[in-house]
Parts: C-alpha cells; structure tokens; sequence
C-alpha cells in the first residue's frame, strides 16, 4: 500500500515535471515585446572598422544581436548599447555564444568619427560595421527594417537619420528569431537568451 | 582617530562623489541633471535633468546654454510606427503641478559642438532657460557612458 501511494506521488510529479516543461518549452516568454514573423534569414556583407568585409556566413553557430544605428545619435543609440553591453556582461562564459553587432545607418560619418572607438567604449565584443551606402540599404532591406537621412538644421551637420530602433535576434542558423523593441530591459533580453542556449 | 581615518579613507575612495545639486527658482526645483561620457568632441553629448513645478503657473522649458558646449539644443525622442527620430523640441512643457523630466527615449538636451570630450566625473553647468520663471544655472554630472539615470541616493534609480 505504501509503495502504491509512492507510485501515485511519482505519477503526479511526473505529471507536473511534463506540463512544466511543456510550458516553459512551448509558452513563449516575454511576448509582449516580440513580435512574431515568418522565418527569413537576414544577410549583410559589410566593412568593420578596419575595411575588412564581414558577412553574415562567418558568424553561423552564434547568435547575433543586431542594432542599426548611427553614432551622432545621443539618445536612442547610447540606450540601446548600453542594454547590449550589459547583456553580454551578464551572459558570462556564454558570452562567446553570442555576437552583437552594430550596424551604422550613417556609414560615410561614422568611418570619419571612428566606429571601433564607439563601440569599444561599450563593450570589447559589439562589432562596428559601417558598409557603403548600397550595401547599408541591402542590410536594412534584408533585416526589414527602416531608415532615412532626415535634414534638420537643429542637428549636427544638418542632419538626423530617423531609424527603426529594434534590437534584433539571429539564431546560430541565421534565421531571424525575433524583435526585442525598443526599450526592452537588458535583464529580459539575457534571460531571452539563456532560454536559448 | 582611527574611526577618522576609516571615515576619511571611505569618503577620499568613493568612485564618484557627485554634486546631485538641487537649484531652485520661484515654484521650480530643477534637480537630478547628468550627462553621459563622450568617446572624443566630434559627437554630441546629452543632458537629462528633472523639473517640478509646485506654483499653480505653468511654465515650460524653452532653451539650454553651456560653455560646454557651441550648440545645445532641446530635443525629444520619438518612436511612432516603429521609427525613433529626434526632432527638434521647441519648448518642453513644465505644466503647474507636475513633475516633468528629461531622460533616456525622451527628451533630452542635446550638446553639440562640444568644446571639449565629457569625461566621467567631471561636471559642467547648464543655464535653462524657462518661458515664466526665466534662467537659472544647474550643475550637471558626467556619469559613465553606460549610465541609465542619475546617480544620485535620492532619485530612486
């Protein structure tokens, strides 16, 4: 009788054990910051800071977090890294599991002011590529996302770039997972992350 | 002595001892304003502060002055339909009552020209330039560039 109620209990911890997991495994997480799409496999081919080409092949195995931006930027773009930076503190030893990217909307200003510099300062590991102008659009056109030069005489040199501000997440395939908008709490893009690992 | 030199040896090691200057003029208490660390000069910097107004008038932000900087201007950030742009504020309400501020994804100040890099710790003053009140002078703390908000025990962050 006692081995039979020491069945019963394994059976329901059993029980529990499966539909937690099915739960953690198939409830997505967080949802409200992610929006869902189709599959599709962002690709760019552009220039780090020291005018090597790098392409979105050579970083298959690792998940990228990606950000358009440009430096000029005071507000948005520092937020963002900043997030990014902490991100990959946090990940400790899975850090190198992840490549965080940032990719310069304003490539032809941001080479002039010194893009490894910029990223540097952020965290050793984001990579700074600014690619020329069709390359940048191809980027932007693969990732899906926007942006455009805006004049303003209230800026500097004139201008501003309007952007779309997402951070964006590639699995180690290179297939495009998912949005973190903008605003999104490092603590929930790490533990996003860890989900995946 | 020894619990002096203890005290002394606490405060002379505090990374950063930070002004977290509260001004205030008439109804309008401007406080908790920072600045972010700059990589160089040729990029802009940012200011971000914090005004209450407790008079029963309102009032609204309208311009900054630095010596920090050529050409500081207010500016807010905007994301609509998924694109953030910073267009130009012309003036930042400060409605009676209430409690207005000047942070990250929002508004901010934005320094242009400046004359020199913003290095961590440092401090520089900022004259606001409020419509009713008129002008008044903060100091404003560079924090990391990392900072999220300010660094002050009181704003709560």
């Amino acid at each position: 009788m006692r081995l039979r109620s020491l069945q019963i209990i394994l059976w329901i911890a059993a029980t529990a054990a499966v539909v937690t997991f099915s739960a953690v495994r198939w409830m997505p997480a967080n949802d409200d910051t992610s929006i869902a799409a189709p599959a599709f496999t962002p690709t760019f081919a552009l220039a780090d800071s020291e005018g090597r080409s790098r392409t979105t092949a050579e970083f298959r195995g690792k998940f990228l977090l990606v950000f358009f931006g440009f430096t000029s930027c005071p507000d948005v773009c520092p937020t963002t890294l900043s997030e990014v930076a902490q991100v990959m503190d946090d990940l400790g030893s899975e850090a190198g599991s992840v490549q965080p990217i940032f990719i310069s909307i304003d490539p032809e200003r941001d080479r002039r002011l010194g893009l490894a510099d910029y990223t540097k300062a952020f965290h050793p590991m984001i990579l700074g590529l600014a690619g020329s102008e069709a390359e940048t659009q191809s980027a932007a056109a693969s990732f899906k996302i926007f942006y455009a030069r805006e004049a303003d005489t209230s800026s500097p040199g004139g201008y501003t770039m309007a952007h779309s501000p997402g951070l964006y997440l590639i699995g180690p395939d290179g297939a495009w997972l998912r949005q973190f908008t903008y605003g999104t709490s490092a603590a929930d893009i790490l533990s996003d992350l860890q989900s995946r690992f | 002595m020894k619990h002096f030199l203890l005290a002394a040896a606490l405060i002379l090691s505090a990374p950063a001892v930070m002004a977290c200057e509260t001004v205030t003029i008439g109804d309008l208490t401007i406080e908790h304003a920072w600045s972010k660390a700059t990589i160089g000069a040729g990029r802009p910097g940012v200011f971000y502060v914090e005004i209450t107004n407790a008079g029963s008038v309102d009032d609204a932000l309208i311009g900054i002055a630095t010596p920090a900087a050529r050409m500081p201007m207010l500016h807010e950030t905007v994301v609509k339909d998924g694109i953030a742009s910073m267009p130009h504020a012309m003036s930042i309400p400060v409605p009676a009552g209430q409690n207005v501020q000047l942070s990250p994804g929002g508004y901010h100040g934005m320094l242009m020209g400046l004359t020199t890099a913003l290095k961590e710790g440092d401090s520089f003053p900022v004259t606001l330039s409020l419509e009713k009140a008129g002008e008044v002078t903060v100091n404003v703390d560079v924090l990391s560039l990392r900072a999220e908000g300010p660094d002050c025990a009181d704003a709560g962050q």
